[in-house]
């Protein structure tokens, strides 16, 4: 009798390919680097205009830098899942019994590392720019809160974008979903950054609070995104 | 059968309907007439009968979408006909929060001076109403029935996991709106005796408009599946026919 034996591999290691495949895509594509970041600062510019006054963008650079990466995160999920979709990859995927758990973990985790990046970016154009002050304490706080936000993003992102990819009209109806949901992110990443920042006389300690419930955020939703997403990508 | 309509209605909705047709001209007397005027508001007080019973019948339909769309995914038997409930009380949700917060504008600008504060339960409303456009537009994705039935099932549910939270972290950024009063033993407000009574005739007469409104909209919404389906048989008839043609 032939002794074969299919192991099934783990979930994690499932989410861990998935990830790297993800992130390879993008190293070869460079559509963050070349397209989405570019995108992002000229976000930070057009907002200088809009509000032209020193004073004013030093204390509202925080929610600045949280708007842009909002924006910048419907262009990188349309563009992570219209890479699925265009061959009917996600249904390969789907066909290959991927468990769509590691398909939601390993799909945000990437995503998330994307947002980090870009929000370095962002960061690195609110320092110089809008003249904000960060110091090595305010730093740890904006580090901590841009991790934090970026994995709850990456979560929701996935989620929402799984919902949207392959439907009439993706590109209107992602931001109409995906906005609303990520509120929270933006009210508690703002604040936690304000007091990285010193903006408005926010002392640091008053960031960790915030930071605190973009930690909630992001474990509710890497829950009930492995949950919830199975059914919504399943055509 | 060709020019013949399929009516939504039966004995029981006809029955509904004339009570609360009966119930509307109670409220409209009541509220523009019979109740007292506020002292401090005026008259501007009666916007209260409209906007509270307004918001009511919202949380009651986006409760009723959610609860179907549970029973919808958890059934061995996927009815489709709880996916139309759901749609129907979503849409219906989705006009009533439009009315309480137009009427809670309009109330607003007379009483507070200003058409809207960003305060916590404002912005929550305004949360609450884009969220099930969002549902209603996922509703209108196309694709298979169950296709459909499914994917706002679990959009449902997650958009009952959203607003809590959207509402919690928008109240500790920022909170001027009064607390509730009528739902809140703990504050001194009381309303005059007969202004309470309007308020729940008009949650009553609401609810009941609501249920009117549920039932007929269901029905229509499954003439409306029907319709699409009808259509698609007809096209696969008529490919089969030119099949045989060629």
């Amino acid at each position: 009798m032939s002794d074969t034996y299919t192991a099934t591999p783990s979930l994690l290691k499932v989410a861990r390919t998935i990830m790297i495949k993800d992130l390879r895509t993008e190293v070869n594509s460079r559509v963050i680097l070349n397209q989405v970041a570019p995108f992002s600062v000229v976000i930070m510019i057009l907002f200088a205009f809009a509000l032209d006054n020193d004073g004013i963008l030093q204390r509202v650079a925080p929610g600045l830098v949280w708007l842009a990466t909002m924006f910048s995160m419907l262009v990188v999920v349309q563009r992570t899942f219209a890479v699925e979709t265009a061959d009917g990859a996600l249904d390969a995927l789907r066909v290959a019994g991927v468990d769509t758990r590691a398909l939601f973990l390993g799909k945000s985790v990437a995503l998330g590392v994307q947002l980090c990046a870009l929000d370095v970016v962002l960061v690195a154009t609110a320092f110089f720019l809008y003249n904000v002050q960060l110091e090595l304490s305010g730093l740890l706080v904006v580090f901590v809160t841009v991790l934090l936000a970026c994995i709850g993003l990456g979560f929701i992102g996935t989620l929402y974008g799984g919902l949207a990819a392959g439907a009439r009209g993706r590109e209107t109806l992602l931001p109409l979903l995906l906005l609303p949901v990520v509120a929270p992110v933006l009210i508690g990443a703002t604040r936690a950054t304000e007091a990285g920042f010193n903006s408005g006389g926010a002392e640091v300690s008053e960031g960790w609070p915030w930071s605190g419930l973009l930690l909630i955020f992001a474990v509710i939703f890497g829950v009930v995104g492995s949950v919830a997403f199975g059914p919504l990508i399943d055509e | 059968m060709p020019g013949t309509s399929t009516p939504t209605g039966t004995r029981a909705t006809r029955m509904l309907g004339v009570v609360t047709l009966a119930f509307t001209v109670w409220l409209v007397v009541f509220g523009l007439v019979v109740s007292a005027e506020d002292v401090v508001q005026g008259s501007t007080v009666r916007m209260m009968y409209v906007h509270v019973p307004s918001i009511w019948v919202a949380y009651v339909a986006f409760a009723l979408t959610a609860v179907v769309s549970a029973v919808y995914l958890s059934g061995k038997n996927r009815s489709l006909a709880w996916d139309r409930v759901a749609g129907a009380s979503a849409e219906i949700g989705v006009l009533f929060v439009a009315i309480s917060l137009i009427t809670g504008s309009l109330w607003g600008r007379l009483t507070w001076g200003t058409y809207w504060v960003w305060d916590a339960r404002l912005t929550s409303t305004a949360f609450l109403f884009i969220t099930y456009i969002g549902y209603l537009a996922v509703r209108g994705l196309g694709g298979s029935f169950r296709q459909r039935a499914r994917r706002s099932a679990v959009l449902a549910l997650l958009a009952v996991l959203e607003i809590p939270l959207v509402h919690f972290s928008v109240v500790i950024w920022r909170s001027l709106h009064q607390e509730s009063t009528v739902a809140n033993s703990g504050t001194d407000v009381e309303l005059d005796g007969l202004m309470l009574f309007t308020l729940f005739l008009g949650i009553v007469t609401f609810t009941m408009l609501f249920a009117w409104m549920v039932l007929h909209r269901q029905r229509a919404l499954a003439l409306q599946d029907a319709v699409d389906s009808h259509g698609l048989d007809l096209a696969i008839k008529q490919r089969q026919q030119e099949a045989e043609v060629r």
